[in-house]
């Protein structure tokens, strides 16, 4: 009687675990969401400045990865 | 056989007739049915959505007023969209807004989902606290912007006297709509009293999908109230709550009738929110450039807000 010692859970890589829709999904989440904060924070001119590039980043970005393989 | 042959002849008419049509019909795919039906709806979309948009972004490139068409158009670049982006003014129309959404929204969720709390408890006469809690959403914004002007009015309005009730200050002392400090709030109020019932129907749907069975055993394991509230109540109501908080937060952002109505966008500008100062440069200063470049930014953040909006939903269906 021989035992099959292959572990059953697959090693997963870094780009493997990265690169897929949830993880991503949440970045361009973020970004999106940092961009609004810039948008309307009262503290600094430049973060305001920079807002629109941010949003629409984070946009493009979930846009593309919403294409993503689970 | 003079009759039969009449009968016979205007069947034969009929079955001459009817192939024609069917046939064509018939020959068509399935594919191309559906592209046939949804003919109508793509090319109104294109229309009277996506030609405007891609009419007003290429606007927002240039020099072109809309009170001045027969003046050559000029192509400025991204000198419009600079402009804005380092603009004090339109940054300090910006933290109105932000203040505006983020007051509405953090007191509209509160109070909804206090209601909502409430009234799935399910108490005697519950449906009709229902419906008169669910009165104002009903309302058309414009009804009441106007009669939230005579609630606040400092002689006459009975908001002014329900404060001096409770407060002892005259009524009259204070301006609700004219005051520099009091003005963000009244927009604010008058917001949270008419979109908290909203909040409060999607809290309530949120707690209605909790099943009972959960409950039934967190009190066979003796979990108190509170703690049930905590680990069960709100993170299973919480993609629901969010679904709320999002769509309320896109709609505020681009908030403009009730504050038109209400203030106008003073005094002076301090409840200037970005679709006022909007209105302002595309309509008052006619620089519609410019204003096609505000837009598109506007655009750009309810575009962004609105993925993440979809993102929830998702979650909320997935359940």
């Amino acid at each position: 009687m021989s035992v099959n010692a292959t572990p059953s859970i697959v090693r997963r890589g870094l780009a493997d675990r990265v690169l897929r829709r949830g993880p991503l999904e949440a970045a361009a989440t973020t970004i999106i969401a940092a961009g609004v904060v810039m948008l309307m924070q009262p503290f600094s001119l430049t973060l305001y400045s920079w807002s629109l590039a941010t949003t629409l980043f984070g946009t493009v970005m979930f846009t593309i990865v919403s294409k993503v393989r689970e | 056989m003079n009759e039969l042959s009449a009968s016979s002849r205007i069947t034969y008419r009929a079955v001459m007739v009817r192939p024609g049509v069917a046939r064509r019909i018939r020959g068509l795919s399935d594919r191309t049915l559906a592209w046939l039906f949804i003919t109508p709806t793509i090319v109104l979309l294109l229309a009277i959505n996506i030609f405007p948009l891609l009419w007003t972004i290429y606007l927002s490139f240039t020099n072109y007023r809309a009170n001045r068409a027969n003046v050559p158009t000029i192509w400025l670049g991204a000198d419009w969209y600079q402009s804005i982006l380092t603009d004090p003014d339109i940054w300090a129309a910006m933290q109105v807004t932000a203040h505006f959404v983020i007051w509405t929204v953090v007191i509209e969720t509160v109070l909804g989902f206090g209601l909502a709390y409430l009234i799935d408890k399910k108490f005697r006469g519950h449906g009709m606290w229902t419906t008169i809690i669910l009165l104002p959403m009903m309302l058309s914004p414009a009804v009441v912007g106007n009669f939230w002007t005579f609630l606040y009015q400092p002689q006459i309005g009975l908001f002014n006297y329900v404060v001096a009730f409770f407060t002892g200050r005259a009524a009259s002392s204070f301006q609700m709509l004219g005051d520099v400090t009091l003005s963000p709030w009244a927009i604010v109020i008058v917001d949270a009293w008419m979109w908290t019932p909203y909040v409060m129907l999607i809290c309530l749907a949120g707690l209605r999908s909790i099943p009972d069975y959960i409950y039934e055993a967190a009190e066979v394991d003796r979990a108190s109230k509170w703690r049930q509230f905590w680990s069960i109540t709100l993170p299973m109501a919480l993609p629901f709550i969010m679904l709320a908080v999002l769509f309320r937060g896109i709609e505020n952002f681009k908030m403009f009738d009730m504050v038109n109505l209400l203030t106008g966008g003073g005094p002076g500008s301090t409840t200037e929110v970005a679709s006022i100062t909007l209105k302002r440069a595309a309509f008052e200063s006619w620089r519609t450039g410019y204003s096609s470049a505000f837009a598109i930014i506007l655009f750009v953040t309810v575009f962004g807000l609105a993925n993440i909006y979809v993102k929830a939903l998702n979650k909320v269906k997935s359940r």
